[in-house]
Parts: structure tokens; C-alpha cells; sequence
């Protein structure tokens, strides 16, 4: 087993060790500095960007939704890690020349052409999609898919073969060739 | 800033370096897996998993940290997962990544960004609809698999990193 791959990489699982020990320190030092034990997660901060978004734009009325009220409006711990996963990207992608402008993927490409507006279109509507499902399911593959399975909980098991089992159904007719 | 969001930021640029290092953010290594040509994504939450898993339960053993289950709700977890599943094979990130991808300089994900903010406000707007409906099918609330099963954690666990651990094998025989 290798440690490092071809392009200045990690191992998948080292660095997925490492988020092992990172999940673990983190819900320590939530549980002692906040008083609380909170868990890496991600989808919920996309209620509250939305959240503060329409605020700005229709005032606090926007936030008597019961939704909101119920998610609490605010930037929080989840917010400001979701943000500093950008900031550690950039920083390790930058460390290891590996940053790359990207409008189009290449498997997109291959299969849709190199628009990139099709590549918007179709990457705003996924999102949309994804995260009322994600949503309903009460988390994504940090929360449910990290965080849940590491807690043992039977919603998680059920919430990943589901993004999973129906992930892998819609690529297959998205993105495979149809052979003629 | 407070501590909790000085907190947060700090835990997340962790999880973002490693996750870049890992290069699990792009859209290829995503789709890569829903199409079973590239596992480097299982790979890399199962190690997570196995490694996470044995430090959480028994800090909760130990009453240091308490767990947060979320709820076995049918309807919920089974078409929300459902959505989740075709918009994340559409769009090529999760939520998690979508950010990372665009630290990275993938720039597409700012749609995907703005289309998962669009959505969560579609969710806050339709949830009175979906309360009554698909979340009110049947809750089985907060439930472990431990519990469920009426076996101990301490007997799942070693199962679950034997499973995962001949599926590495057999991901590294395939090359996948």
C-alpha cells in the first residue's frame, strides 16, 4: 500500500485515518469549550446561508418560517467549519501545486461536451435536488455518512445505501455512453 | 468571533486539507464511485469510519461525550436519501465537498453551491407539506444499531472492520 499517490497526494486511507482522529478530538473539544457534543456535518449550514440570504433581502420577517425558527438562524460552529473547509482545500491545493481553474469536468465533458453553462444549469438543479433530500433526511455524507455511522445509528445505515444505491443508478443513465 | 465558530474553523480547515490530500472533493472522484470505476471516496470515509467509530463509542461508554442519533424517520431517510442519491450523482459534490472543490479552484461548484442553497429554501418553505406527509409516515426515533439488534456495540464493531476491511482488499485486487 502506498502513502503517497502519482500526483503529490495522500493515501485515501491515511488522510481518512486522520478525519477519524479529527471526528474524535472535535466532539472532545465541542463537548468541552461549548458544552455540548456536536459532530461533523455540513447540509445544515445551507439552511442557515439561505436563512441569513433572505433575511438580508426581505428582513426578519423572511425568518418566521417555522423551519428556520426550528434550525436557529445564526453563524455558527457548523458554519464557520463548513467555511474553513474551503479556506484547508485552498491551502492544500496551493501546497501541492495541485489548484486547477476548472469550469468542466472531464467525465462531463466526455459525455456532455464543454459548455459550461450546460455543466451550471445542470450542477444548480443536482444541488437543489441534493439538498431538499438531504434536508429530509436530516444529513449528508458528513453527517449521516461520517458522523452517523461512526455513532452506530440505523438511520444513517438506511440514509447512505440510499444516496449511494440511488447515486450509483442515475450516473449509470447519466454519464454512461449509450452504446450504439 | 466566539469560540465555537473560532472552533469550527479551525476543525474545518482541517477537515478540508485532509480531504484535498485525499483528493475526495473533485467531481471526477464522486462520480468516479457512483459509476464503480474509482473507490478512493469509500476508502477514504470507511477508514474515517473505522478509525472514528472505535474513539466515539467508547468515549460515550466513558460518559466524556454523549451521541445525537438522527431519527429513523422511514419516509424521511428513505426519500430524502432517495433526492440526495440524484442530485448528487447530477451535481458531482456533497455538501461538504462542494466547498472544498471550490477552494481547489473548481470553479463549477458555485453553482452547485448556489443550486443547494436554493434548495434548502425550498425545503424551509415546503416543510409544513412534508410534515404532514413524508415525515409523518413512522418515526422510530433516535435509535442505535446496538440497541436495535440487542447485541453490544463492542460485538458490531469488530464485524464492521472485518467487513470493511476485506472490502479494501478486494477494492485494491479489482484496482478500483
Amino acid at each position: 500500500m502506498k502513502w503517497k499517490i502519482d500526483d503529490g497526494g495522500w493515501s485515501p486511507y491515511l488522510a481518512g485515518a486522520l478525519v477519524g482522529v479529527l471526528a474524535i478530538v472535535s466532539v472532545v473539544a465541542t463537548t468541552q469549550l461549548m458544552g455540548k457534543s456536536s459532530y461533523l456535518g455540513a447540509s445544515t449550514t445551507f439552511v442557515r446561508a439561505a436563512g441569513l440570504l433572505q433575511q438580508t433581502i426581505a428582513g426578519d420577517n423572511a425568518l418566521i418560517n417555522e423551519y428556520y425558527t426550528k434550525t436557529k438562524i445564526r453563524i455558527d460552529w457548523q458554519f464557520m467549519l463548513v467555511i474553513g473547509i474551503a479556506l484547508g482545500a485552498f491551502l492544500s491545493s496551493t501546497m501541492d501545486r495541485s489548484f486547477r481553474l476548472e469550469s468542466v469536468p472531464p467525465i462531463w465533458k466526455e459525455r456532455f461536451g464543454s459548455s459550461w453553462g450546460k455543466r451550471a444549469v445542470w450542477a444548480f438543479v443536482g444541488g437543489i435536488v441534493a439538498m431538499i433530500g438531504a434536508r429530509m433526511a436530516s444529513g449528508c455524507p458528513s453527517g449521516h455518512g461520517l458522523s452517523g455511522m461512526m455513532q452506530l445509528s440505523v438511520s444513517s445505515f438506511v440514509a447512505l445505501s440510499m444516496f449511494f444505491g440511488v447515486g450509483v443508478w442515475v450516473a449509470h443513465i447519466v454519464y454512461k455512453r449509450r452504446k450504439s | 468571533m466566539n469560540t465555537g465558530q473560532w472552533l469550527g474553523l479551525f476543525t474545518g480547515v482541517l477537515f478540508g486539507f485532509l480531504m484535498q490530500k485525499a483528493r475526495v472533493l473533485r467531481f471526477e472522484k464522486q462520480v468516479g464511485a457512483m459509476l464503480l470505476k474509482d473507490m478512493t471516496i469509500f476508502k477514504f470515509m470507511l477508514s474515517a469510519i473505522l478509525v472514528g467509530m472505535v474513539g466515539i463509542l467508547l468515549l460515550s461508554n466513558l460518559e466524556m461525550i454523549t451521541l445525537s442519533h438522527k431519527s429513523m424517520n422511514v419516509g424521511a431517510v428513505v426519500v430524502g436519501g432517495a433526492l440526495f442519491g440524484a442530485g448528487w450523482a447530477i451535481m458531482g459534490f456533497c455538501p461538504g465537498t462542494s466547498l472544498g472543490a471550490l477552494g481547489e479552484g473548481r470553479w463549477h461548484a458555485v453553482f452547485a453551491i448556489a443550486g443547494m442553497v436554493v434548495g434548502a429554501a425550498f425545503y424551509a418553505e415546503l416543510y409544513p407539506v412534508f410534515k404532514t406527509t413524508v415525515l409523518a409516515w413512522k418515526d422510530f426515533g433516535k435509535i442505535g444499531l446496538p440497541e436495535t439488534l440487542g447485541v453490544s456495540q463492542w460485538v458490531i464493531v469488530p464485524i464492521f472492520w472485518a467487513g470493511v476491511i476485506a472490502l479494501f482488499f478486494w477494492f485494491e485486487k479489482k484496482k478500483i
